[in-house]
């Protein structure tokens, strides 16, 4: 992992996509980082937290940490952003949902010194429940600048250029990735890491640019939408964007961005076809004129995106504004008046990531040509086996094997619901274990159930780990309290973050330890008890009884270390 | 990104391989070696790996591609040339990756899904045959568990067994290098022997 502050420019080393983007960041100059551990983008905080201090011989100013969710993770960043520092924030795609509400605002403003965000979406869910959110939309929403990297070494010089042009415009600015290209290792040719000033930045007091009270606000508004035409501007000559076989006199072009780049070149050497290719830098804002040339030459274009059409949208839009005779081949979508609806035959899925393969067929289509494989029957043969499915399930000797059994044991699986939330224990719905009804984002398993008993009266345990806790229960905990409703909700606390690979929380962290029952009791809940389930099974058994009579909302803390944690502990 | 016609050429000569396995049996582990020795011999290689969810015992499946100018990090639809199951029921699911140039590596070794009943070995056998004759049946778990009384030294194993038998396009020096590299000191040498015994 040291490998990555090596100072030698031009030497190449092996980094997966995440990793690179802490390279660039480090060879921008990087002072803060802060990210709510989530995978497909966990890597951020993990590479720099074993590395801060290393890190700090080089840059003193250097601060990182995992804070306690999303939000705040931005918001810190934006602090050491808007006194004039550069940092940058990671996350998930989830995770900017919860920091959305300050990043729609927080574009109105800008920041002082510079500031980039990364998202990373997970296509297939591969490591995900909850949804397969498309980020980009976000783009439009709150008007980032966004980009998007195709391989490891894009990542770590894309990093840098957002660092650049942030601090340009004094603008937040966006990377936004997938799970195969941030999951995606290869060799990355290293820059240069510059010697850090220890000058260091100040908050400077001005009423007019960070406070977002009307009538200002609608000004910033304004100062953001010239910003964004600006940096329109840029993108247009910017080389991010590229044109692969532009002299191609091929009338079928393609239009991509990101690992979808990377399955379009290889259908084409697949098809050994050279058709033109535009392969997008930025996604936001679009550069609009270099997007009409390119279509211009074209009687028809593929656009290859994963998920929902968000290019063949805007470039729709785009063509049917200057009038442009094309055909778009994509997700199937058709515009027309101002309204969309499915064309007949979509030629790519707007659901699951893509494959190479998917691309390869999807141009064999439009051109009516014999792909370099028989895949459709190969898929016939494929589909036709029978392979059991082995989903994750609870580590051996996990502890939460130990709440699963006393549950079992003693409560009536009939009659309670089982409330359900983000981290291993969401491996409660595996078929063998079968204690989850219901599931949905961090911090909604005891808000839920604080509707379902004040309502249909039924029993819920609800179930949340240490990490979520701190970052979305303490708020509904609350709410079960003020507003008076009688879930059994269990804090499985295992003191750390688990499943996206064991960082700290705030009960665990370097500082001071904020103690969980402490909270539990602050937030008003008289029930509360603290048992280690592994080391006193029988008294969290008679635990679980004696709080599912209760009228009002209890909490069993159920205390006991991470397997695998104890096991890295030890060794 | 580097020069994009340049990766045009010398496209037939990739090298695809795909390693599955279930969760803790060091598949990510050994893409890092493999790396490691195509970035020693100045190949170009891409890796694809899957973090999170998946790895909690769950399948866990890795692409290696490795060549001249090297692309998709993903391999495509019946395109490996070489699969390495690090289980045996596994090699189902990578049947999708497989066709009559696949050659199959198989580790000896079942490990049974809770719930599950398991799929005997002449089923899977049959079923791989469906795609491809090249199989190749390797005790790699049995040796290293015997040998090193330890099991997951068996990717190792049969990495250096593919080695051997030619069907992976790396020299034995840079894959020793790729585990000095990767492999934390504490387990290095036995590592090595275990690299040393598939290759004797």
């Amino acid at each position: 992992m040291k490998e990555i502050l090596l100072n030698k420019s031009g030497k190449k080393i092996i980094l997966l996509g995440n990793e690179a983007v802490c390279r660039g960041a480090i060879e921008a100059g990087v002072d803060f980082v802060s990210t709510y551990p989530g995978t497909p983008a966990s890597e951020i905080g993990n590479t720099f937290w074993q590395i801060k201090e290393d890190f700090k011989k080089i840059n003193p100013k250097f601060h990182f940490e995992f804070s306690t969710n999303e939000k705040v993770a931005m918001e810190a960043a934006a602090g050491a952003a808007i006194s004039g520092f550069k940092s940058l924030v990671a996350m998930k795609n989830f995770g900017l949902n919860v920091a959305s509400d300050f990043l729609c605002t927080l574009m109105y403003s800008g920041i002082e010194g510079s500031m980039v965000i990364f998202v990373a979406d997970d296509p297939s869910c591969w490591s995900s429940a909850q949804s397969e959110q498309n980020t980009r939309f976000y783009s439009l929403m709150a008007h980032i600048p966004t980009l998007e990297p195709s391989e490891p070494q894009e990542f770590k010089d894309f990093t840098k250029f957002a660092f650049n042009l942030s601090a340009q415009f004094k603008i937040p600015v966006m990377i936004r990735s997938t799970t195969r290209a941030s999951h995606q290792s290869g060799p990355v040719t290293l820059g240069e890491i510059p010697n850090s000033k220890f000058q260091i930045p100040k908050f400077v007091k001005d009423p007019k640019k960070f406070s977002t009270m009307p009538p200002r606000v609608l000004e910033m508004k304004k100062e953001l939408f010239e910003k964004i035409e600006k940096i329109k501007k840029q993108f247009e000559k910017s080389n991010l964007n590229k044109i692969i076989y532009g002299n191609s006199r091929e009338k079928l072009g393609i239009l991509t961005s990101g690992v979808s780049f990377l399955y379009v070149m290889e259908a084409l050497k697949k098809l050994n076809l050279k058709l033109p290719v535009l392969k997008l830098g930025f996604i936001y804002p679009l550069p609009e004129r270099k997007i009409l040339n390119f279509l211009k030459k074209l009687k028809s274009v593929l656009i290859v995106e994963e998920l929902e059409p968000y290019l063949e949208r805007e470039i729709a839009i785009l063509a049917k504004k200057e009038n442009l005779k094309i055909k778009i081949f994509g997700k199937g979508e058709k515009i027309e008046g101002g309204r969309i609806w499915k064309e007949r035959k979509a030629i790519l899925p707007q659901i699951g990531e893509l494959k190479p393969e998917y691309v390869e067929i999807a141009i064999s289509k439009i051109l009516n040509k014999k792909p370099s494989f028989n895949y459709q029957l190969h898929l016939k043969k494929f589909e036709k086996l029978k392979i059991p499915a082995r989903p994750p399930i609870l580590c051996p000797g996990c502890p939460y094997w130990a709440v699963v059994n006393a549950i079992k044991k003693v409560v009536d699986l009939q009659k309670v619901i089982f409330g359900g939330e983000i981290g291993c224990y969401m491996l409660f719905s595996h078929k063998v274990i079968n204690l989850q009804d219901y599931l949905y984002c961090m911090g909604s398993s005891t808000s839920i159930a604080h509707g379902i008993s004040k309502t249909s009266k039924q029993k819920v345990i609800t179930f949340i780990g240490d990490s979520s806790f701190f970052h979305a229960g303490i708020p509904a905990l609350i709410n079960t309290v003020f507003n008076q409703s009688n879930p059994l909700i269990i804090i499985l606390e295992n003191q750390t973050t688990a499943m996206t690979g064991h960082q700290p929380h705030p009960g665990v962290g370097d500082g001071r330890v904020v103690k969980v029952e402490e909270i539990v009791r602050a937030c008003g809940i008289k029930n509360v008890k603290v048992i280690d389930q592994v080391k006193n099974p029988e008294e969290f058994e008679k635990g679980l009884k004696e709080f599912l009579e209760k009228d009002e909302a209890s909490v069993i803390i159920a205390r006991h270390i991470c397997a695998l944690l104890e096991k890295k502990k030890k060794t | 990104m580097r020069s994009i016609r340049k990766k045009e050429k010398n496209m037939k000569k990739d090298f695809n391989l795909i390693i599955v396995g279930v969760g803790g049996q060091g598949q990510i582990t050994l893409l890092r070696i493999l790396e490691e020795a195509a970035l020693a011999e100045n190949k170009d290689f891409k890796g694809s790996e899957l973090h999170g969810l998946s790895q909690r015992g769950g399948s866990v499946e890795v692409h290696f591609r490795m060549g001249k100018n090297i692309l998709s990090p993903l391999v495509s639809q019946g395109d490996a040339d070489l699969i390495l199951a690090l289980e045996m029921q596994e090699s189902l699911r990578s049947l999708y990756y497989a066709s009559p140039k696949t050659q199959f590596l198989l580790n000896k070794l079942i490990i049974p899904i809770p719930g599950e009943n398991i799929v005997p070995e002449d089923q899977i056998i049959n079923s791989i045959k469906n795609f491809t004759k090249k199989i190749e049946i390797v005790e790699a778990s049995k040796i290293c568990k015997e040998k090193f009384q330890k099991e997951v030294l068996a990717g190792v194993y049969l990495l250096g067994y593919a080695q051997k038998r030619k069907l992976l396009p790396l020299r034995k020096e840079s894959l020793e290098e790729g585990i000095k590299k990767v492999v934390p000191e504490k387990y290095l040498v036995e590592n090595l022997e275990a690299l040393k015994l598939s290759q004797s």
